[in-house]
């Protein structure tokens, strides 16, 4: 498609209120060229997979640091397969802990990010996986 | 089930009430021109019945809190809701920050609400580019009420009167000096003025200054720190809409029945005055413009040689040619030239 962009919803789940981290991920995943759609604290999996189809994206970023993430990633997962929507690349950023991440992976969740992650880490992870040669700033620069 | 490519088959899921399919379908207007064409020929004859509503005003106003508030109080009265909130895109990164469904909370779960989030992408204007095909989609899915939030800064507020039947320009206290932040050009083009933020204090003085600004006959007013008085033109017979000034508190959602009330005369006003008609045509006018700029730039490039372009600034950035002859030559360049590609 001619002028297609990387859409991506980054959504808190769960109860704590503390979205520094996510914002600084939304900023760094904008200034990569991608169209970030923030939904903010506090919100339910039914309100996250809603709004990701709403807005038809590519990429779903959960931010967790409630410890929640074994309660809220599988509903999650759940609701877009149902939705038909498994082709929506999923990645869980907080703390997580290292024997949860298999378990994040079987559910189809693709990359897990711990708290120390480089943003640019993380904007080269979805590159790859959605098989971008550079990142969409980039692309566009060279354009 | 994956979604289908094939722009028929996602606009039958669409009027089956498929959700994703219409997401998908905005996707594609958003992204592709040659198939943006395809959407609206197909769905165009489904269309006209919605009414758009913009809503612009300073960043932080309270915009997609009252959109929010306004869209459950059609809820009630039950017309089907569209939201698109645009925000514009960075012209360094290509890339855009849309938060606009942070405020939009309220309205999860309902099948008769709609939200896109939208970025102005290349749009010089402020507005989406595809601003008038999201719309058109959403008017043809059964959208009653279509509500679009832009941030009112430039060329914004006055594309978004070309696109929309009735204009609400949202203010709040405690934005700066009162009559000085109310912005020119916002006068022209709103048919409905809201006090936002009416639990602050400074509303009052906010709303004064509005309504001193709206009063009829010579005013006074302050431009760039010199009082000035400015005469007013006899309003046309025909446009005898007076701008109501209306305070909310729209995290409460007061004063919001009013503001959609409002919203229900004008539209009221527009359907029995000529002054609909002239809208319409003006909306449609500007439409077209756009679509022929769009094709007669493509047809121009696709004569063109793809290196012909970088040629031609380099010798403009050399100061070799001015930047006027030199359009002048790759239009005439592109007129002796069959398609190339
Ligand atoms: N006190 C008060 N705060 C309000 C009211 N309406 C909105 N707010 C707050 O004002 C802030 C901005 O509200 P938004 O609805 O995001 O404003 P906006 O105009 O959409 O902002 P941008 O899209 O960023 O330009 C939020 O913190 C709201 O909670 C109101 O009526 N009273
Ligand atoms: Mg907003």
């Amino acid at each position: 498609m001619a002028n297609r962009k990387i859409r991506v919803l980054v959504a808190k789940p769960g109860l704590d209120g503390h979205d520094r981290g996510a914002k600084v991920v939304a900023r760094a995943l904008r200034d990569a060229g991608f169209e970030v759609i923030y939904t903010g604290i506090r919100q339910t999996p039914e309100a996250i997979v809603e709004a990701a189809a709403q807005e038809d994206v590519d990429v779903i970023g959960l931010s967790i640091l409630s410890g929640a993430h074994m309660a809220l990633v599988p509903k999650i997962m759940r609701l877009l397969k149902e939705r038909g929507m498994d082709d929506v690349l999923v990645l869980v950023g907080g703390i997580i802990p290292d024997e949860d991440v298999p378990k994040l992976k079987a559910l189809g969740v693709k990359g897990v990010f711990g708290p120390g992650t480089l943003t640019q880490d993380i904007i080269d992870f979805i590159c790859r996986e959605l098989g971008l040669e550079t990142m969409p700033a980039m692309a566009a620069a060279q354009s | 089930m994956h979604l289908p490519d094939a722009v028929d088959t996602l606009i039958s899921l669409a009027r089956e009430g498929d959700m994703r399919a219409l997401a998908r379908l905005i996707s594609v207007v958003e992204n592709d021109g040659t198939q943006a064409r395809q959407v609206v020929e197909r769905l165009f004859p489904h269309t006209g019945r919605a009414h758009i509503v913009g809503i612009t005003g300073a960043p932080g106003t309270g915009k997609s809190t009252l959109v929010n508030a306004m869209a459950r109080v059609y809820r009630q009265r039950g017309h089907r809701v569209g939201i698109i909130a645009i925000d514009p895109t960075s012209p360094f990164s290509g890339g855009a920050l849309l938060g606009d469904r942070v405020r939009m909370r309220d309205l999860v779960g309902d099948p008769g609400v709609f939200i896109r989030s939208m970025a102005t992408r290349g749009s010089l204007g402020g507005l989406a580019h595809a601003t008038d095909d999201v719309v058109l989609i959403l008017d043809a899915m059964g959208y009653e009420r279509i509500l679009i939030e832009t941030v009112g800064v430039g060329q914004a507020e006055v594309d978004i009167a070309a696109s929309a039947h009735t204009v609400i320009v949202v203010e709040a206290p405690g934005l700066g000096d009162d009559v000085q932040a109310i912005k020119a050009g916002v006068l022209e083009i709103a048919d409905i003025f809201v006090v936002n933020k009416a639990d602050r204090e400074g509303a009052d003085r906010t709303f004064l200054a509005l309504q001193t600004m709206l009063g009829l006959g010579p005013r006074r007013v302050q431009h760039h720190g010199r009082t000035m008085t400015v005469h007013e033109e006899a309003p046309a017979p025909d446009r005898a809409w007076t701008p109501p000034i209306l305070k909310t508190v729209a995290t409460r959602g007061e004063g919001v029945d009013a503001v959609v009330d409002a919203v229900e005369q004008h539209r009221e006003h527009l359907r029995t005055t000529h002054e609909g008609q002239r809208r319409e045509e003006i909306r449609i006018r500007r439409e077209l413009y756009r679509i022929l700029q769009d094709a007669l730039l493509s047809r121009l490039m696709e004569r063109l040689p793809p290196s012909s372009l970088d040629e031609v600034i380099q010798q403009v950035t050399s100061r070799s040619v001015d930047p006027y002859t030199a359009a002048q030559q790759l239009i005439a360049r592109a007129e002796t030239q069959p398609v190339t590609r």
